[in-house]
């Protein structure tokens, strides 16, 4: 009885703290300067429609960089952890019709979809990060309708690394022709037709590693929850 | 108007989802009710004109993270008690 009377007061506690901000809430009727600036410079400066991803890849490209390695450490984390068992023993049922048949028809479906989202992410909703779960999902459907599909590790862990590598690489080629304060600044390459897929300078290019690689990573991390086991 | 209407449907949807996860017995019905959840803040989201954040809220919240629980739940053995 003490433990829910508890927890009650400090449900109470918790919303006596965010009281302030509900009451104070106005919706805000025009944009702060700082939005401006990155709203008029993602429109005139690097010639992109969505100024998600432009804030996302551009004026907050390092924050990016934090967040694929913060996925990679957690990959790395899972990968760890769950160590592969050598000696497995399959007693996994054989799956139903409708999911066999239904993973052979969607799964290349949902892999084009995703390489569309992470591909298009300058000039429509979504992106790098997203379209790599939507591959990553595919895969999953095609894991749990075969019982003996196996990813292959050097080619996950070849296409990961080799996508963090270029992603550096390619933020340290805006440093090196644009000069000083520009690491990941994309307008080395030029800036082309609004609305077009080949535009807006590198963007593109780093969005498609980002999906590349965290595509990769999830589909490691789905390797280990399958297949591994926790004989530590 | 209308979207407010669904704003509240859905509100109430993931409020009710929330209290069910807490609530239910078995652990599976509670992850698919947080799955659930994840989904009505992906259309709240999306009502709002965030249609980034809605995507990935649905591939990550409903999507993987149901999934990755499941998997847990597989590894962890006996876990239906407190």
């Amino acid at each position: 009885m003490i433990k829910y009377l508890l927890v009650f007061v400090a449900i109470i506690g918790i919303g006596y703290i965010f009281l302030p901000f509900v009451m104070e809430f106005s919706t805000p009727t025009k944009l702060n300067p700082l939005a401006t600036s990155y709203v008029q410079g993602s429109v005139n400066e690097l010639n992109m429609p969505n100024v998600v991803t432009a804030i996302v890849v551009t004026y907050r490209g390092l924050d990016t960089l934090g967040e694929v390695t913060v996925l990679f450490l957690a990959t790395a984390g899972v990968g760890f952890l769950l160590k592969r068992k050598h000696d497995m023993v399959n007693h996994r049922r054989k799956c139903s019709e409708i999911l066999c048949t239904g993973a052979s028809l969607l799964t290349p479906l949902i892999v084009l979809f995703g390489v569309y989202i992470f591909a298009h992410g300058h000039l429509s909703p979504g992106g790098g990060f997203q379209g790599g779960v939507v591959i990553a999902s595919g895969f999953l459907l095609l894991v749990m309708a075969n019982i003996s599909f196996h990813f292959s590790h050097n080619l996950i862990h070849f296409s990961e690394s080799i996508s963090g590598f270029i992603y550096v690489l390619l933020g340290l080629a805006g440093l090196v022709l644009l000069g000083a304060n520009s690491f990941l600044d994309p307008r080395y390459l030029p800036a082309g037709k609004w609305l077009d897929i080949v535009s807006t300078g590198a963007v593109p290019i780093i969005y498609s590693i980002i999906g590349i690689k965290g595509g990769s990573e999830l589909c490691s991390v789905i390797d280990s929850l399958q297949h591994g086991g926790t004989e530590l | 108007m209308p979207e407010i209407f669904a704003l509240i449907l859905l509100i109430v949807i993931s409020l009710g989802a929330a209290v069910y996860a807490v609530f239910t017995k078995k652990t599976i019905t509670a992850l698919i009710a947080s799955g659930i959840i994840s989904l009505s803040a992906s259309i709240i989201y999306l009502l709002m004109a965030a249609p980034d954040v809605a995507m990935t809220e649905a591939t990550i919240g409903a999507g993987l993270t149901t999934v990755v629980f499941l998997y847990a739940m597989k590894h962890v053995k006996g876990g239906e008690d407190d």
